[in-house]
């Protein structure tokens, strides 16, 4: 008698459930035809002739597949990136790491090695994510001059550091401040001293943080347009961002070699994403960047 | 504890250190050669000339790269340095000029359109007149006087043209006129009914493109219904109240009504999107400077439209400014401090030569600012603007920086904006009267 | 003396910093508000006391204020307003663009985030294309997102209106970023594009971060699915939304690239920063364009410092 009072609503129930999982795969895949449609553009337009790259046959495939875009993209005379690829390597890594490395020394002392104070100095770095950049670029050179900084790539290595501690520190803070205290206080019981505490007690568990800082680092150096075109005054030192923008020529813009050129400069990114995905995930989960 | 804690990690700390001795040394490894190279490449070279351009793509670069090729075999103990920023996102070029200027940093010369434009550069002491260039090359004899009079100021000359456009073109294709029984106006009435014949066979009766455009297209209309002396008496100080003019308002009238005519989209096009309407038969006509010419008739492989003058297109002035040429001129400059002084006096004394104009125009699609000029050189459009050039009144152009300095020509802009939006003409008089009294402070 | 050495160390590791910034932000900082209220308005520098930049951002007077709230909420600066009719139109835009941008990629993230919680085969696939878009620079992302928002009528239509006439979906067809009302939204669509994955991601940590024995006693209780949901998880999704929040609040106020590479500088799609720019690179009017990036900071701070200020004590209390 139970069995069959039951066996309709199970039934039922698990109808409904794979009714909702349909959906929810629907819904998923719909995103990510949304998410892919402009990559989709960009990838063909990549492949097709200068005169066929236009926005009025933004859909069609290309008529005559061709690799001549991303040849000029690549190392052409005219648009080839490669040489602001590797300036983009030079100012990204060692820019990266640096701050990173900063963030997470701030945050460990605003968040775990505190001094009366702690929260506004933190409040005073936090607050320097909102300058508006375009407004600071004359007082900002200036200073660089006066002090004759070394030119190109360091100026530019030098201004994301400084402006990247504002959010390095952030994420760091929100990180450290998950460690149970009893661990920093053990260590300080044991009269281990401040880097000491930091070296072999807070470094060891903090790849996740240093994962999701790196990447957004990686990320927003790597695609700044608005520092590198106002600090590197030698084209010989652009990054790759400067190049690409200059592939919109006052006169023509050659359309193809434009996406082209927008996907070679967004591959190392990429890159990082699927190598680190995964970690960057785990870093997420793990506590940075909750506030 | 903390011995605990460490004997834990052992395994980890030791790998852990290695990775970020690694990490650092890779840091400096980077880093060092990247400031070290960027050194030993600028103390390495005694003599670069530096110069500074928008010129990164089509004509305008070919043209240059010949320059570039002959300067360089001149001079080989000063190579040329081209330090070019793209127009793209922003007019970038001028902000990173400015920029640079004002942060003591110049380049040895720099491009800016002849006339008010390069005010702003004089009023803040970034140039230095170039008169006694213009003295010792004899400039002043190969260009016209009244191109020089024109881009005087104080008294000075502070700018050397390498080429004139012309701004008051409307381009058309023939086929699409004769298919729809349209004749190539001259007069103004006879635009309007043209426009209306457009109209009525569904074409876009007149193609224009993004804002700085509309400018374009209201500066020849001024022109067209002050004239070249009424239009050069509105840039002259104290002005606001020829602004107010009543013949002021009939030109704004008229240029409500061409607006009526165009496309709706406009604000999303650029210039060539604009003419490539024209060439398709999609639109009757086009307001455009000269360089719509090196876009229609250009090669495909620099991705222009290889059309046939004459027959693919065609050109005439803008109706009722048949005898004027509304021009600009892009020049080059001689920075205060800039780095190698001789270098770039040497470099604009070439630039003014009969050779470096007809090696660039040809190529860039304009005419030379000289008289001298070997017609052969140049396309079937060049050849009549070469002609028009010697008899024709000279109005100087607005949306190309020769009648008015950058706030002023802004201000301009921006009431303009606000006019599209609103096509209030009452309003948008008053707006630009009151920026012809803001600029004579 | 003791208690010195227990947090000298740590202020002396962050001390490099502090300087840094209160030089590189705070300093210019400094430079930006002194530039704004001098009569610098031209080519050459000068340095005298004026505020007439500010005169011509703010209300010409108490009685003007609520015109002047009208004209940003509609766009439409009357003539009688004594204000500069272009910087009304941009706070507009920056209205509009900010509330699309900042609810839009929240939601979309969150939704996301939600639908991948419990298990979804392909997960991995899914969040790495969410995620691509981040890679690709805003200049990049401009160039196709014109093309794709492309308002051309009748038979030049291309982009999204062409595909929408092709599914049949053509009452769908609009004017996208020309469009006279909702024009600064449909520039938000391209910044959600890119921004909306990061935040999926952000969530979806969250929901993972949350104890499942918290979820597990709810559902003991006999709370439905969505119960637990909206009243064990998103409680605790709080400080995630903070985050979310400050990341794309600052890049929304700061936008430029963007903005430039898909309308231009013109009117029609102008924010403050946009404005800012033209202002001190093309007009040389550094004094009003000071004044713009002053007011910029000043709302930034009415609307974020608070927050900030709460989040840090609550913080501190639990």
């Amino acid at each position: 008698m139970t069995s069959v009072a039951i066996e309709p609503t199970v039934r039922r129930r698990r109808r409904r459930q794979t009714q909702a999982r349909a959906l929810k795969y629907a819904a998923l895949a719909f995103a990510a035809v949304l998410v892919l449609l402009p990559v989709y553009v960009l990838l063909v337009a990549s492949f097709k002739s200068g005169g066929e790259a236009d926005p009025s046959r933004a859909w069609a495939l290309p008529r005559a597949w061709t690799l001549d875009a991303w040849r000029e993209a690549w190392n052409g005379e005219q648009y080839g990136l490669l040489p602001y690829l590797v300036n983009s390597f030079k100012l990204v890594i060692p820019a990266t790491l640096i701050s990173t490395i900063l963030g997470s020394l701030n945050g460990f002392v605003l968040s775990r090695w505190r001094f009366p104070g702690a929260d506004l100095v933190f409040l005073f770095l936090l607050f320097g994510l909102f300058i508006p950049y375009q407004a600071v670029m004359i007082p900002l050179t200036q200073i660089f001059i006066d002090v004759d900084f070394p030119e190109g790539i360091p100026r530019l290595a030098f201004a994301h550091i400084v402006y990247g501690i504002p959010i390095t520190t952030l994420i760091f803070r929100s990180y450290y401040a998950t460690i149970p205290e009893d661990l920093i206080e053990a260590a300080r019981m044991d009269r281990a001293g401040m880097l000491r505490t930091y070296w072999s007690v807070v470094l060891p568990i903090s790849a996740p943080a240093f994962v999701v800082t790196a990447i957004w680092q990686f990320t927003s150096i790597w695609n700044d347009f608005l520092f590198a075109v106002f600090i590197v005054t030698d084209p010989a030192s652009w990054p790759v961002t400067v190049a690409l923008n200059n592939t919109t020529g006052s006169i023509v813009t050659p359309y193809n070699v434009q996406m082209a050129a927008a996907l070679i400069a967004s591959l190392p990114t990429l890159i990082v994403y699927i190598l680190l995905g995964r970690y960057f995930m785990r870093g997420l989960m793990a506590g940075a960047l909750k506030g | 504890m903390i011995e605990e804690l460490g004997r834990d990690r052992l395994a980890r700390v030791s790998r852990r250190t290695m990775l970020a001795a690694g990490l650092v040394a890779a840091a400096v490894a980077l880093v060092v050669p990247a400031s070290g190279l960027g050194n030993e490449a600028s103390n390495s070279q005694a003599c670069q000339l530096s110069v500074f351009s928008w010129w990164t793509g089509g004509g305008e670069a070919a043209g240059l790269d010949r320059l570039i090729k002959i300067w360089n075999k001149q001079n080989p103990d000063c190579p040329f340095k081209n330090e070019t920023v793209a127009g793209g996102a922003g007019s970038n070029a001028k902000a990173v000029l400015a920029q640079r200027l004002s942060a003591g940093n110049p380049p040895d010369s720099f491009q800016g359109h002849a006339g008010a434009e390069l005010r702003d550069y004089i009023k803040a002491g970034q140039v230095e007149p170039v008169d006694f260039i213009y003295k010792q090359a004899g400039f002043g004899k190969a260009m016209p006087a009244s191109l020089i009079n024109q881009i005087r100021y104080n008294g000075k000359v502070y700018s050397v043209p390498v080429n004139i456009h012309r701004a008051n073109v409307l381009w058309f294709n023939p086929k699409t006129l004769k298919a729809n029984g349209i004749a190539v106006p001259r007069t103004w009435a006879q635009f309007m009914a043209a426009l209306q014949k457009a109209e009525d066979a569904g074409l876009t009766p007149l193609s224009m493109g993004e804002q700085w455009t509309a400018v374009h297209l209201m500066e020849t209309v001024m022109i067209a219904t002050l004239g070249p002396r009424g239009w050069a008496a509105l840039w002259k100080p104290n002005s606001a109240s020829r602004w107010a003019s009543k013949s002021v308002t009939s030109a704004l009238n008229r240029y409500n009504t061409v607006l009526g005519y165009t496309n709706s989209d406009a604000a999303s096009l650029s210039w060539q999107e604009a003419g490539k309407l024209v060439a398709d038969g999609k639109a009757a006509f086009n307001i455009m400077g000269d360089w719509q010419d090196g876009y229609f008739s250009g090669k495909k492989s620099g991705d222009n439209l290889a059309l046939k003058p004459g027959s693919g297109y065609g050109w005439a002035p803008v109706p009722g400014t048949a005898n004027v040429y509304d021009w600009l001129s892009d020049s080059f400059t001689l920075p205060k401090g800039a780095p190698h002084r001789a270098a770039a006096v040497k470099w604009l004394t070439f630039l003014g030569s009969r050779i470096a104009q007809d090696t660039f125009n040809p190529v860039k699609g304009s005419i030379p600012a000289r008289k001298d000029a070997n017609t052969k050189l140049y396309g079937a459009y060049l050849k009549t603007a070469l002609k028009d050039w010697k008899s024709d009144a000279l109005a100087g152009s607005l949306a190309h920086g020769v009648v008015a300095p950058a706030a002023w020509s802004t201000d301009i802009s921006t009431a303009l904006g606000l006019f599209l939006q609103s096509k209030d003409v009452a309003r948008f008089q008053t707006a630009l009267v009151a920026a012809a009294r803001k600029s004579a402070k | 003396m003791r208690k010195i050495r227990r947090w000298g160390p740590g202020l002396l590791l962050v001390s490099p910093s502090i300087v840094l910034v209160a030089v590189f932000v705070y300093g210019l900082i400094g430079w930006n508000v002194k530039v704004s209220l001098s009569d610098w308005r031209q080519a050459e520098e000068t340095s005298g006391f004026d505020t007439s930049a500010y005169k011509e951002l703010f209300p010409g007077g108490a009685g003007e204020t609520g015109e002047y709230a009208r004209a940003v909420a509609t766009g439409k600066p009357p003539e009688s307003l004594s204000t500069d009719p272009a910087w009304i139109i941009d706070l507009h835009h920056a209205l509009l663009f900010t509330v699309a941008f900042v609810a839009g990629a929240l939601i979309i993230g969150a939704s996301l985030a939600f639908l991948l919680d419990k298990g979804v085969k392909g997960e991995g696939m899914f969040r790495a294309i969410y995620l691509f878009p981040m890679a690709v620079s805003f200049i990049a992302a401009g160039v196709v997102w014109r093309w794709l928002m492309n308002p051309a009528p009748g038979d030049r239509s291309t982009g999204f209106n062409l595909l929408f006439e092709k599914l049949g979906l053509g009452f769908l067809r609009n004017e996208w970023y020309l469009g006279p009302d909702w024009g600064a939204a449909a520039l938000a669509l391209p910044a959600m594009w890119a921004l909306s994955g990061y935040i999926m991601a952000l969530y979806l940590a969250g929901f993972r971060g949350v104890p499942e024995e918290l979820r597990e006693a709810a559902r003991m209780d006999g709370a439905s699915e969505w119960r637990v949901y909206r009243h064990v998880v998103f409680p605790h999704l709080r400080p995630v939304t903070l985050s979310a929040l400050i990341i794309l609040g600052h890049i929304s106020i700061k936008v430029f690239d963007l903005i430039v590479a898909i309308g231009g500088k013109q009117l029609i799609t102008q924010t403050p920063a946009v404005y800012m720019w033209i202002l001190i690179y093309d007009a040389r009017d550094y004094a009003k364009g000071a004044a713009i990036a002053t007011l910029l900071l000043v709302g930034i701070s009415v609307l974020i410092v608070p927050y900030l200020i709460y989040t840090v004590r609550s913080e501190r209390r639990v």
